[in-house]
């Protein structure tokens, strides 16, 4: 076995992982798949696809509806998802896990529903330089029909927050702060709990952006003190179109609805409505059930293997990444913070991140290339993309040199 | 498969690290801007038209290896044609990189170079880009453009 093929994680059996997830045992042009884009979207294990195909095989019925045995057996089956998802990050009680499509729309909700009611004329929300545009815009759209101001807490430039400018930006006119907590963009992990601590000494709630960092930290609602945390299924090995917000009851109890329609409500009508208790009052309509299995699926399968050898794994391989990336000639990681977790953004010389992209793409080698969706982290830089390679669990140290392979035959074609 | 090579040929590589007329001309009377917010490509392209003539065109701005190229040796197939000439350059150009029509090597002379670009499908925004640019500062609209 050659040093680069040595696995650091006792207990970790990488290959016995790959052989669960179907689609890394395809070829794409003509090559083994190397899939290093899983800050995009995570691929899913079998038992994930199993569960999906098994709650359309076996339970699909309405759920929290009829009387019959399918949809008796659908709701419980709905439930015990948020169930997991409680203990997952650690929630104090289930009715605090509200589903939604995904993290941009648990963000839009919280800036929608709490937002709209606590934020007016001259006051401000709080967000950092490297938030998704997910934690970016609805804010914006928000300030915009209130009038309020968005203010944006700078980072140095290893692509850290700097915490002393974020302390001089919470005021009595902040009503507000909504932080990732990993960054998409560089990787860069925030310290979240210092910073939420530090809004609550002045009474201020705090959203995070949890859609990066669920896939590879252990999450404590609760240990963070977080006021709404969002994040997604399928960053987590879970199916798409299926997400979680997590609020305190407290807080979300007094928050007005977000979507009129079926299950939000206790009674309807013609004059008067009265809303459904929570969860139920802010998951109107029918929900992604199958995806629900799906997500299930996912976070047994993550507890299977344990969060925290997941995260020693990609620790591992982000090291060996940025060594052998790091020490090409011409490339430049984008993100150098300290605590960072499984994103390495780099440009190389005056290649620009699209031609990088393609040309690895030839050799079977999927990364991003593009503003990731934080075009204000790009304007930061002075730079108009990177390419970012994002780790999950099977990825192997055999990939990240078919990664590096793949970037010295850029050199040659723009040599 | 498609190959790397038929994408970046060694005109299109060099064209992309020295651009012709990469510069604003003196006697600027139109310009347009183009964007591309996918891959953050931007580009400016100014034109001094006399009548309907293209006399001056140039560009200045950045982004991959394939725009560049392409907006290069736009402006150096455009120059000195009327707009009716221009826009049917544009038309040729974009059937070769959608791979829509076979415009002959004939009348799309060194621009056949970016035949490879319809095996790329994800990079036919990039070959247009300047082109899309260059229709706009032609029609003399102000707003910008995207190829998203």
């Amino acid at each position: 076995m050659s040093a680069s093929t040595v696995e650091a994680v006792a207990g970790f059996d990488v290959e016995k992982i790959r052989a669960d997830f179907p689609i890394l045992h395809r070829q794409v042009r003509g090559h083994e798949l190397v899939y290093l884009d899983n800050a995009a979207t995570a691929q899913k294990p079998q038992a994930v696809i199993d569960a999906i195909v098994g709650y359309y095989e076996r339970s699909n019925a309405n759920i929290h509806r009829g009387v019959h045995y399918l949809s008796e057996k659908a709701t419980e089956d709905f439930e015990l998802t948020r169930q997991a998802l409680q203990r997952f990050v650690n929630a104090a009680e289930a009715r605090e896990i509200i589903f939604v499509r995904g993290t941009t729309e648990a963000i839009n909700l919280v800036a929608q529903s709490y937002g709209r009611a606590h934020v007016g004329a001259g006051d401000e929300v709080l967000i950092t330089a490297m938030e998704h545009h997910s934690n970016i815009v609805p804010w914006q759209l928000l300030c915009e029909e209130k009038g309020a101001k968005l203010r944006v807490a700078p980072i140095n430039d290893r692509g850290e927050l700097i915490v002393e400018e974020y302390a001089k930006l919470l005021t009595p006119r902040t009503k507000l702060a909504a932080i990732a907590h990993v960054s998409n963009a560089l990787g860069t992990i925030n310290p979240v709990k210092r910073m939420i601590a530090m809004a609550h000494a002045q009474g201020i709630p705090v959203l995070v952006d949890g859609a990066q960092a669920v896939p590879h930290l252990t999450v404590d609602v609760r240990d963070l003190d977080a006021d709404f945390y969002a994040f997604s299924a399928h960053k987590m090995y879970g199916p798409t179109g299926i997400g979680a917000l997590y609020g305190k009851a407290a807080l979300l109890e007094a928050m007005p609805p977000y979507q009129g329609g079926g299950d939000m409500i206790s009674s309807v009508t013609f004059e008067k409505t009265t809303w459904n208790k929570l969860p139920h009052k802010f998951e109107a309509g029918t929900p992604d059930m199958g995806g629900v299995a799906g997500w299930r699926a996912a976070i047994e399968y993550m507890n299977g293997i344990g969060v925290t050898k997941i995260a020693a794994h990609e620790h591992d391989l982000l090291e060996y990444a940025t060594e052998v990336v790091g020490r090409l000639p011409g490339v430049r990681i984008i993100g150098t913070a300290k605590d960072k977790a499984s994103v390495l953004s780099f440009v190389l010389d005056d290649v620009h991140p699209h031609d990088i992209g393609t040309i690895l793409d030839q050799q079977g080698i999927a990364v991003r290339t593009g503003h990731h969706c934080a075009q204000p982290v790009m304007e930061r830089f002075h730079i108009p993309a990177t390419v970012r390679a994002s780790f999950a669990m099977y990825n192997t140290r055999a990939e990240i040199d078919a990664l590096a392979a793949g970037i010295r035959r850029v050199g040659e074609v723009f040599a | 498969m498609p190959e790397l090579r038929d994408l970046y040929q060694e005109v299109i590589l060099e064209h992309s690290k020295a651009p012709r007329n990469y510069k604003e001309p003196a006697h600027t009377n139109h310009k347009a801007e183009g964007y591309n917010p996918l891959c953050g490509d931007r580009f400016t392209v100014y034109l001094e038209m006399d009548g309907d003539v293209v006399k001056d065109i140039g560009f200045q701005g950045a982004g991959c290896a394939i725009s560049k190229a392409s907006a290069s040796m736009m402006t150096q197939s455009v120059k000195g044609k009327t707009k009716a000439e221009a826009q049917k350059i544009f038309q040729r150009f974009h059937d070769l990189v959608t791979g829509h029509g076979h415009p002959s090597e004939a009348e799309l002379g060194k621009l056949a170079v970016f035949s490879g670009v319809s095996e790329f499908p994800v990079r036919v925004k990039c070959a247009t880009l300047a082109w899309h640019t260059l229709e706009a500062a032609l029609e003399g609209k102000q707003e910008n453009v995207s190829t998203e």
